[in-house]
């Protein structure tokens, strides 16, 4: 019974977190309402009998990803003079016709959902459990993951670089803008 | 823990909400930042889809899946954060407005 109560309290705070952070007009509030999304949802995985996922979206979701987001919001040290101008963009002319749209998607995935039937879960699935099945039937998947993530990361090198090049004229201007 | 007894269509209707909030915030912001943030949000509700119906089966198959969304959502991240940076520095502007056209 604690339980219940616990999901359907941890599936209104991930709810309300996420609809707080795509309505703030400061990124870095913005971005402390996600990972207390991303922890909500880590609390219902945990429930539902999946304690290595819920470990992996605290450590992975809400620690790196999430610290990623910051490093770069410090990195572009956007000041007041944005969040003005977002305030000005989230009008209700801006977004009555997408939040229409995605109510209309909503409703259709609602249709089909409602065909599901039986308990969320019967037990717990163990991180043995996964591992077995990473490495055994799944084995592809987890190579093809890992040259995705090779990619990604000779993306990132390559789009990156440039930005950290000292000769660009606006870092020699904030050099000298530093000394002077 | 002997497993939650509630319907499944519940949890499938939170991950569904989330899905839509994340589709919401992706249409309606235009701060690059914010668009990879909804981004996240959707690749979360699925996984968080996932998950449930592995746990329904009682089969490993859903956190598989769900590792295989992290690496995506990983990979997809450090490269839309190298673009945040590019069109920063290019832009002056987190505004994607900028950068509707083809040619930079």
């Amino acid at each position: 019974m604690l339980e219940i109560t616990l999901f359907y309290i941890a599936a209104t705070i991930a709810l309300v977190a996420t609809i707080l952070a795509m309505t703030r007009a400061n990124a870095i509030h913005a971005l402390i309402y996600l990972i207390v999304s991303l922890l909500a949802v880590a609390v219902i995985f945990y429930l539902i009998g999946a304690p290595f996922a819920a470990a992996l979206e605290i450590v992975i979701y809400a620690g790196a990803i999430m610290v990623l987001f910051v490093f770069v919001i410090m990195m572009l040290n956007l000041g007041d003079k944005g969040d003005a101008r977002e305030k000005q963009w989230l009008s209700p002319a801006v977004w009555a016709g997408p939040a229409l749209l995605a109510l209309v998607l909503f409703i259709e995935l609602l249709y089909v959902i409602s065909s599901a039937n039986g308990p969320v879960s019967t037990g717990v699935v163990s991180a043995k459990q996964v591992g077995l099945s990473l490495f055994g039937p799944y084995v592809l998947a987890v190579e093809i993951a890992s040259m995705l993530l090779l990619a990604g990361l000779v993306g990132s090198f390559h789009l990156g670089r440039r930005y950290l090049d000292r000769n660009t004229p606006e870092q020699q201007e904030y050099q000298q803008g530093g000394e002077g | 823990m002997e497993g939650l007894n509630i319907p499944l269509n519940h949890i499938l209707l939170v991950s569904s909400l989330l899905f839509a909030i994340g589709l919401l915030g992706l249409m309606i912001r235009r701060n690059i930042i914010f668009i990879l943030m909804s981004l996240e949000v959707m690749l979360n509700a699925s996984a968080l889809a996932f998950v449930a119906a592995g746990a329904h089966w009682g089969q490993p198959d859903g956190q598989v899946v769900f590792m295989l969304i992290l690496s995506v959502a990983a990979a997809e991240v450090a490269v839309g954060l190298g673009l945040v940076l590019q069109v920063q520095r290019r832009f002056k502007s987190l505004d994607m407005d900028n950068a509707d056209r083809m040619r930079g």
